[in-house]
């Protein structure tokens, strides 16, 4: 074999949250991702490396994309994969978070990849199961692998984090893209700013080391990259806006907001987008737009994580 | 104990004699590309290329090839870290080529076996040739160079580093440890 085995390896054996990841892994994992991205261009799409491993996903709330991405990303590594959605489920009938995952394990999968609308719901799983834990969105905690392939996003057009100003803007309190986001670009060091009206505004956000504002112009002024988040109607039960249409001519992202950002500023969205609420069509389709190349970025980062994830660490 | 097996000029000789051996042998050049595998058989492809160049005044293209993701000793373990996986790039089409695969040393046979595999992923190549810089036996799979730049009998217990200017600063190769 050649000399040039050089070990890459998570500490955890689970991926939990970005809070957890120290820059140097989540480096190695952008590094990794690069590798894994040119498998997704050839003409056989498929690598060998995760041959007999077997993923279950799990997922507790609806998801289209991020389902989708680590689906195609585990086949795209060769594991045997198993979609479990739980509308299809016995929780239906009844039954715990613990008995579901029990009956799971008791076939043996080598990781659960996890969506549940409670925050923490994979941290408890990791404690009470056997398999890797991959975290696909808890509640408002985390959403890791989100985060990670927009840091991946913007270091294939920037080149680096560290540095850039990043402004991000939309529903601050129910965003756990947003939670990943900020650990994420203030560990390799970028400079962000969070918008919103302050309803949306989570008390003690500054202790993340981030600039609060409620003006849109101060946020984007001179950003390198702009982040669009969704407008989470179905999480607000109480009024935090008068009308969408006044959200949108207060914090919509148009034209002549965008305007005031660095002339390459690009364009992000973690999906899916609420056209004419938090963003313009104008905006979102946009040369400068690098929405659909998150989409794309994410079967590669998602290949990344679950590859450094199978081989682990003892822990 | 570490012994000196190539020095700088020996080594530019034996790459020159391997180029002419590859241009002896097909009588066009232009179907030819190279597969170089990371990390120490892109620099030696890419070398024999440029000599190539010289002997026939033609550019066989040089590709880089990662093969971490075939290995066969990939989750074998329950655990343990997971080798370095690096980009791979064939920026042509490899369908109908004939194929010069590269690798500093050749010993089990096992990363010969894995690039044969992520070639084939690729397209079918009209022909895969081996070709390495130093074969030290021992192998694990029925494999055989097509382009032997030494043969060096070793021990188990010996290690042989291959070192170019472009990854390590120099040229040279030794082999490390006792003769068994």
């Amino acid at each position: 074999m050649s000399t040039t085995n050089e070990p890459a390896t998570l500490r955890g054996k689970h991926l939990l949250g970005i809070a957890d990841l120290t820059p140097e892994e989540i480096v190695l994992i952008l590094d990794t991702a690069d590798a894994m991205k040119e498998v997704g261009s050839r003409a056989i799409k498929k690598v060998p490396a995760l041959r007999g491993r077997t993923v279950v996903n799990l997922f507790f709330e609806p998801s289209t994309r991020t389902r989708t991405s680590f689906e195609i990303a585990e086949k795209r590594l060769s594991a045997d994969t198993l979609n479990l959605a739980v509308a299809s489920s016995s929780v239906v009938k009844g039954e715990s978070l613990a008995d579901t995952v029990h009956n799971i394990e008791a076939m043996s999968p080598d990781m659960i990849v996890m969506r549940h609308a409670s925050s923490g719901a994979c941290e408890f799983l990791s404690r009470i199961c056997k398999s890797r834990i991959v975290n696909a969105g808890d509640g408002m905690h985390e959403h890791p692998t989100q985060a990670l392939l927009d840091a991946y996003t913007i270091r294939s057009h920037k080149g680096r984090i560290a540095g850039l100003k990043v402004a991000i803007l939309g529903d601050l309190l129910h965003s756990r893209v947003l939670r990943s986001n900020l650990l994420l670009l203030r560990k390799l060091g970028a400079e962000v700013w969070v918008c919103g009206p302050p309803t949306l505004m989570p008390p003690g956000i500054e202790r993340y080391g981030v600039h609060p504002t409620t003006s849109v112009d101060d946020a984007v002024r001179d950003a390198d990259v702009v982040m669009m988040l969704r407008i989470q109607l179905e999480r607000m039960q109480g009024l935090f806006f008068p009308s969408l249409r006044e959200y949108f001519s207060v914090f919509g992202m148009t034209p002549e907001r965008v305007a005031l950002a660095t002339p390459d500023a690009i364009i992000m969205h973690p999906g899916p987008m609420n056209r004419g609420v938090e963003i313009d069509s104008a905006v979102a389709d946009a040369p400068n737009s690098v929405i659909l190349e998150q989409v794309s970025n994410g079967v590669a980062v998602r290949m990344a994580v679950l590859y450094l994830l199978a081989g682990g660490s003892e822990a | 104990m570490t012994t000196l097996v190539m020095d700088a000029s020996r080594m530019a000789r034996t790459i020159a004699r391997i180029a002419h051996e590859i241009a002896e042998r097909h009588r066009s050049l232009e179907t030819l590309a190279f597969a170089g595998v990371r990390t120490r058989g892109v620099p030696l492809a890419q070398r024999i290329s440029r000599q190539l160049a010289e002997i026939g005044g033609v550019e066989v293209p040089v590709g880089m090839l990662d093969i971490t993701l075939y290995r066969d000793d990939l989750m074998r373990q329950p655990v343990g870290p997971q080798p370095l996986v690096r980009r791979t790039e064939i920026p042509f089409s490899i369908d109908d080529r004939r194929i010069l695969l590269v690798d500093d040393v050749l010993y089990t046979g096992r990363t010969v076996r894995a690039a044969l595999d992520a070639l084939i992923d690729f397209g079918r190549p009209k022909a895969i040739h081996l070709v390495v810089l130093v074969d030290r036996g021992h192998r694990e799979l029925p494999v055989k160079a097509d382009y032997v730049g030494k043969n060096l009998p070793t021990s188990l217990e010996q290690s042989v580093q291959v070192r170019f200017v472009e990854t390590d600063g120099v040229d040279e190769v030794t082999l490390q440890g006792e003769a068994s």
